[in-house]
């Protein structure tokens, strides 16, 4: 699905990221954690192909294509979804024609037409029960005046309208209550699938509570420093990123 | 004879035609450039207008060459030279070509992005076709369904002739002729333009559009239109058109004058698109407008606006609010990009009690252009409890655009409430990415946040008129960014 070798990357001449490795399979799970600054927004950015940042070295493939070669778009429809940590607002675009637009994008690319109306509320509908989204919120400019919770939420929901191949949850967790973490934890995992990757981006463990990973990776200064299973996540809880950074060091 | 003038124009003119044949003959109808009470003469009498009209236009141009031209506007552009241009040329005729082929392409690129049809763009362009006839037809129907309601609309020269004594009552009134450089310009020398005329408590079933008058020549550069709506009437009327339009005349100076008696309610749309120049300006239309309507007692008038077009925009649409219980309403989106220039914006003049005025204003500027808001709010102090909302947004594109906002408020009655709203904000990069990230492209992704930005005025305009004025918005922008 996703192999990413020895990535560099920098933002205003200041290096963030210093030759990561990971490799994601059809179907797993991967955690990426840390401790601020160590680049795991960065890496979100990177991937997703934020042109603010510039790729130093190293080389990403997705799916056997040269991720790094497509612009934003192109990896979008070609089936890689972020979930923002700071989704924007539109002001004057309905969330509902602004999913029509990406949806209808990633048809173009698949060589279908445009879908139809009916069938296009349809899925909303369907899709929107995931993450209990209304319809007031389906309805009104996108992200504008939501809360913080239902900004995530509508994150999600945009996810399973796309239904992409890798998803990247960049701090979905952050500023989230119990119940909307749950609401949106349970989106997510309704889309797990064999053929679905997710990369999970969190300072904390607790996200982990709810979308269980299969390996955690903990990321220092612009490397995966440590591999895991779940449990390293909850080792980290206890004791800290300060060990790791010392061994890192060391 | 007091026509020396007159006939050494003609003499002139006929001297040194007949050289290139059949043509000439369309030629022979054409006055020197220059400006002279001749010339004023001259026009009057090709179209055979009563004295009072000619008398009107010779005091206009008595009043205009006392005036200069006006330096205010945030503008910068080489005046024209009034001597230089001709201010008569009729009937105009456009270049007729045979085939859509041999139309600009650059200019059917774009009428095909506004998804304009082939017969339309035709039309548009000057292709002769035989369609004209239908259109001829859809216009005499037309005719006579509003002739039923008692409804007018006509060319300002037939109105000049089958309704003297409401022109002669109105032209005029709401714009006098020494109102500004350019209106006593316009009153000079006009040459044609609209007439519409509402009767009393009649709602016009239509969207009035100078589209339905096509089969009838072209208005020229000095166009006027007069509105009147009596009372309790309403009309709904559309002007200009989200095609691109090309003109050999750089300067237009056009007026338009609304009358909305008691009770009566007038919306007046403008989607304008002139030629707008080169990357660097070269070329492009002046557009220096006239635009006001005054509003009798429980009356209304709404301006809707969409500019892309021209290098120079210089309008003010403007509501006098004399009766008591008038609203006037002012709704503009106004894009300029390369080096187009833009000062516009509404004049909202409170005279009578309990009027209220809502001013929305949406500019975007792109390229190395620039865009400005001008406004003023008068509370006269016979205007108790008056009151004004305006809002007056900037959205730039490029670092190299500029937004300026000059908001007037002038109140002198105690009891008005005015509330200004203004924000100037860059289109986010972010708001760009985001929509990138969701697999939409550069193009649509600016076309949806900018369609956004304006949907408050765009909501205004009648639906189909809407619906091309988001693609021309989208279009106007092309590759502003990034």
């Amino acid at each position: 699905m996703l192999k990413i070798n020895e990535l560099q990357a920098s933002i205003d001449e200041s290096k963030i990221l210093k030759g990561l490795n990971l490799t994601i399979n059809p179907g797993e799970v991967h955690a990426i954690m840390g401790p601020n600054g160590s680049g795991k927004s960065t890496l979100a950015s990177v991937l997703a192909g934020r042109e603010d940042y510039s790729v130093d070295g190293g080389m990403v493939h997705f799916n056997g294509t040269d991720l790094l070669d497509m612009d934003a778009t192109e990896r979008a429809r070609a089936g890689l979804f972020l979930a923002f940590q700071y989704p924007v607002e539109i002001p004057g675009v309905s969330n509902i024609n602004f999913m029509r637009a990406a949806v209808n994008g990633k048809r173009e690319h698949e060589g279908l037409d445009p879908i139809k109306g009916k069938d296009f509320l349809e899925m909303v509908k369907e899709k929107a029960k995931l993450v209990e989204l209304d319809g007031r919120l389906r309805n009104r400019s996108v992200n504008e005046g939501f809360s913080g919770g239902e900004k995530k939420r509508n994150e999600i929901f945009q996810m399973a309208m796309l239904e992409p191949k890798l998803a990247i949850l960049d701090e979905t967790d952050s500023g989230l209550d119990i119940d909307a973490l749950r609401v949106v934890s349970e989106g997510v995992n309704a889309m797990r699938s064999p053929d679905r990757s997710f990369l999970v981006i969190t300072h904390y463990q607790r996200l982990l509570d709810y979308i269980v990973p299969d390996f955690v990776h903990v990321l220092v200064d612009g490397r995966i420093v440590r591999s895991g299973g779940k449990e390293l996540a909850l080792e980290l809880e206890e004791r800290g990123y300060d060990w790791i950074k010392e061994d890192a060091v060391a | 004879m007091a026509y020396d003038g007159k006939d050494k124009v003609l003499e002139e003119v006929t001297g040194k035609s007949y050289e290139f044949g059949f043509t000439t003959e369309i030629e022979s109808d054409k006055a020197p450039a220059g400006l002279s009470e001749d010339i004023i003469r001259l026009i009057s009498s090709k179209k055979e207008e009563p004295d009072w009209l000619l008398q009107w236009r010779l005091e206009a141009f008595a009043v205009w060459q006392t005036m200069e031209e006006p330096d205010w506007p945030h503008l910068n552009y080489v005046k024209p030279d009034y001597q230089a241009i001709s201010y008569y040329a009729a009937p105009k005729q456009k270049k007729q070509l045979n085939s859509l082929d041999e139309v600009d392409p650059e200019m059917r690129r774009t009428m095909e992005k506004l998804g304009i049809s082939m017969e339309e763009q035709k039309r548009l362009s000057g292709v002769a076709v035989d369609f004209v006839m239908d259109s001829v037809s859809v216009a005499t129907s037309f005719k006579e369904k509003l002739g039923e309601l008692g409804i007018i609309f006509c060319s300002m020269s037939e109105a000049v002739k089958e309704h003297p004594e409401l022109v002669r009552k109105y032209l005029g009134s709401v714009v006098p002729t020494r109102d500004n450089f350019f209106s006593a310009l316009n009153s000079a020398v006009f040459t044609d333009g609209s007439f519409c005329y509402i009767p009393k408590g009649a709602r016009c079933p239509m969207e009035l559009s100078t589209y339905f008058r096509i089969n009838e020549s072209g208005t020229g550069q000095f166009e006027r239109t007069l509105v009147i709506a009596d009372e309790a009437s309403y009309v709904s009327y559309l002007e200009g058109c989200t095609a691109p339009q090309r003109d050999e005349n750089q300067l237009h100076a056009a007026v338009v004058e609304l009358v909305a008696l008691d009770e009566a309610e007038i919306k007046y749309s403008t989607v304008q698109n002139w030629y707008p120049g080169d990357a660097s300006g070269k070329g492009g239309v002046y557009n220096f407008v006239t635009k006001r309507g005054i509003c009798h007692r429980r009356s209304k008038i709404s301006w809707t606006q969409v500019e892309t077009g021209s290098a120079v925009t210089w309008k003010y649409p403007s509501c006098i609010l004399k009766g008591d219980h008038s609203v006037g309403e002012f709704y503009s989106v106004a894009v300029t990009n390369n080096a187009q220039q833009a000062d516009t914006g509404t004049k909202m003049i409170h005279l009578g009690k309990n009027t209220h005025s809502t001013i929305i204003s949406k500019g975007i500027s792109a390229g190395n252009s620039h865009n400005s808001y001008r406004g003023l709010v008068q509370i006269m102090p016979s205007a108790a409890n008056a009151r004004n909302f305006s809002q007056c947004d900037s959205l730039l594109m490029t670092d190299t655009s500029g937004a300026h906002t000059f908001p007037y408020i002038e109140v002198k009655n105690p009891t008005a409430q005015v509330e200004h709203e203004a924000t100037t904000s860059k289109i986010g990069e972010d708001q760009i990415f985001y929509c990138l990230q969701r697999g939409i492209d550069a193009e649509q992704a600016i076309s949806l946040i900018v369609n956004g930005y304006a949907k408050d005025v765009l909501n205004q305009l009648p639906m189909e008129f809407a619906v091309e004025a988001q693609k021309l918005l989208s279009i106007s922008l092309e590759g502003s960014v990034g």
